[in-house]
């Protein structure tokens, strides 16, 4: 019976720990964003609340949970409450198969540092971020709003359009790993990371992971000189920022996946090549091995997180927006022939090897 | 195992009250002064016209059931890549002529005009 409590309080603290830690970073990402863009066009972004304005998160928070909430004449009132919080739920969700480190050991007790291994973890985590599409859907349908209904429908085109490449882009993953269990490919990642051995697959799940969070190529679904602000467009106070921290929320979830089946997940960068090069290198290649080896998993993963939503923020700053048609061209002329010929190749390759 | 998915479930449950919780709580503590302009769906300032539940084009329809189609194709190509390392060449000759049949039906829609945009 004790061990039955033992058991269930380690897993609300786990749940705890990483919802406490995601949403700082929900809420520091938009800031961090704002700063890049920022600085990337020699201005200094948000300054004024807090010491380089680090306090402003806080302050935009409070700011939109006392504003007035409006609902619009014939909206559809149920539905239109239900969209926000599917897609927030989805969002979130996406986290709870995720490895964010190794087992740590707490009074004699291994606690493995994810909060849930099930064997179909890909699967999952392609259920649930497709379901997150309905919370789009909903919202643009029920507010009664011409903008919202066609940023809804565009929204919805383009993200099952890019699901398709998106799932097929890590077939070849699960293919060397011979698991779809996000633990055990980490744990295959031990020599060599995914990203050295699928640099092609790990490209084209880049461009179906900006596409699917409707990033700057991709943000069709909100490109405001059009469709003022897509499905949204009704949305205000905290039902706006709850679509807003699930946009952010999928991001890092995104950066996340990718991170975990491509680059390590809480690997140290320690892999084969790198320590055959290291130890090639006389005194400073072996300090920097024991440097490395000094740093925590969970720091690493993190790193590694914040860098590919740096690397989000960037090309926000770089490039410029698609039209629809070359859009859902792309999607499904280029990337989905592509992914196909990549799995191809992939099998081919290891029946050889 | 299903107990694999307890946590899971937890935290499906600290999402779902996150997102409930904080839209209650606004919801309260917000200002409510309504005016019927507030409430009018936006359309940049002019009066809307007409519903906003209109017909919209048939291409997105299409879209939807190609994706059907090929989403399926994926879900199906899963098991066979995890277990791909025992079924060698075998593996690789079925899956082959799979996607082959795959790719010339993407070839069809796309020939059709399925995938146009104009």
């Amino acid at each position: 019976m004790s061990e039955l409590i033992i058991a269930l309080s380690i897993i609300m603290v786990k749940v705890t720990v990483v919802f406490s830690v995601l949403m700082l970073m929900v809420a520091y990402v938009p800031l961090m964003e704002r700063k890049v863009l920022g600085h990337m066009q020699v201005r200094h972004g948000p300054r004024r609340v807090g010491w380089h304005g680090l306090l402003q998160p806080i302050a935009d928070g409070l700011k939109l949970f006392f504003k007035e909430e409006i609902i619009v004449d014939h909206a559809n009132k149920g539905l239109y409450h239900l969209a926000p919080v599917l897609y927030m739920t989805c969002a979130l969700a996406l986290y709870a198969v995720i490895p964010f480190g190794n087992e740590i050991n707490i009074l004699g007790r291994v606690i493995p540092l994810h909060i849930a291994d099930v064997n179909i973890g890909i699967l999952y985590i392609f259920a649930i971020s497709s379901l997150g599409i309905y919370g789009v859907v909903l919202a643009g349908w029920s507010s009664n709003n011409k903008y919202s209904l066609l940023g809804a429908i565009r929204a919805s085109a383009q993200m099952i359009s890019y699901e398709l490449p998106l799932g097929l882009s890590i077939i070849g993953v699960v293919m060397l790993a011979g698991s779809l269990s996000m633990v055990e490919i980490v744990n295959a990642q031990e020599n060599v990371w995914f990203i050295l051995l699928q640099p092609f697959g790990f490209l084209l799940y880049l461009i179906c992971a900006f596409a699917e969070c409707s990033r700057t190529p991709f943000d069709l679904v909100e490109c405001e000189n059009e469709l003022v602000a897509g499905y949204q467009t009704e949305y205000s106070s905290m039902k706006f920022a709850l679509f807003y921290m699930a946009e952010y929320t999928h991001i890092i979830a995104v950066s996340a996946i990718a991170v975990t089946l491509f680059l390590g997940g809480w690997r140290d960068p320690l892999m084969s090549p790198v320590v055959w090069v290291l130890e090639r290198i006389p005194v400073l290649g072996s300090l920097t091995i024991q440097l490395i080896g000094l740093v925590p998993p969970v720091v690493w993963f993190l790193m590694k997180v914040i860098s590919f939503v740096f690397f989000f923020i960037w090309v926000r700053a770089t490039f410029p927006r698609f039209r629809y048609d070359q859009l859902m061209g792309f999607g499904w002329k280029v990337l989905l022939p592509l992914t196909l010929v990549n799995i191809v190749i992939t099998a081919f390759i290891m029946i050889i090897v | 195992m299903p107990i694999d998915y307890i946590p899971i479930l937890a935290f499906l449950i600290f999402a779902l009250m996150f997102a409930v919780g904080t839209i209650a709580m606004s919801s309260i503590v917000g200002t409510k002064k309504t005016t019927p302009e507030k409430m009018m769906p936006y359309e940049c300032g002019v009066d809307p016209i007409g519903s906003a539940r209109r017909r919209f084009p048939v291409k997105f329809f299409i879209i939807a059931v190609l994706f059907i189609i090929f989403d399926i194709e994926a879900v199906f190509l899963y098991p066979w890549a995890v277990i791909f390392k025992d079924l060698k060449v075998f593996g690789f000759i079925e899956m082959g002529i799979f996607i082959l049949i795959l790719f010339v039906g993407l070839i069809y829609a796309w020939k059709k005009g399925a995938l146009e945009w104009e």
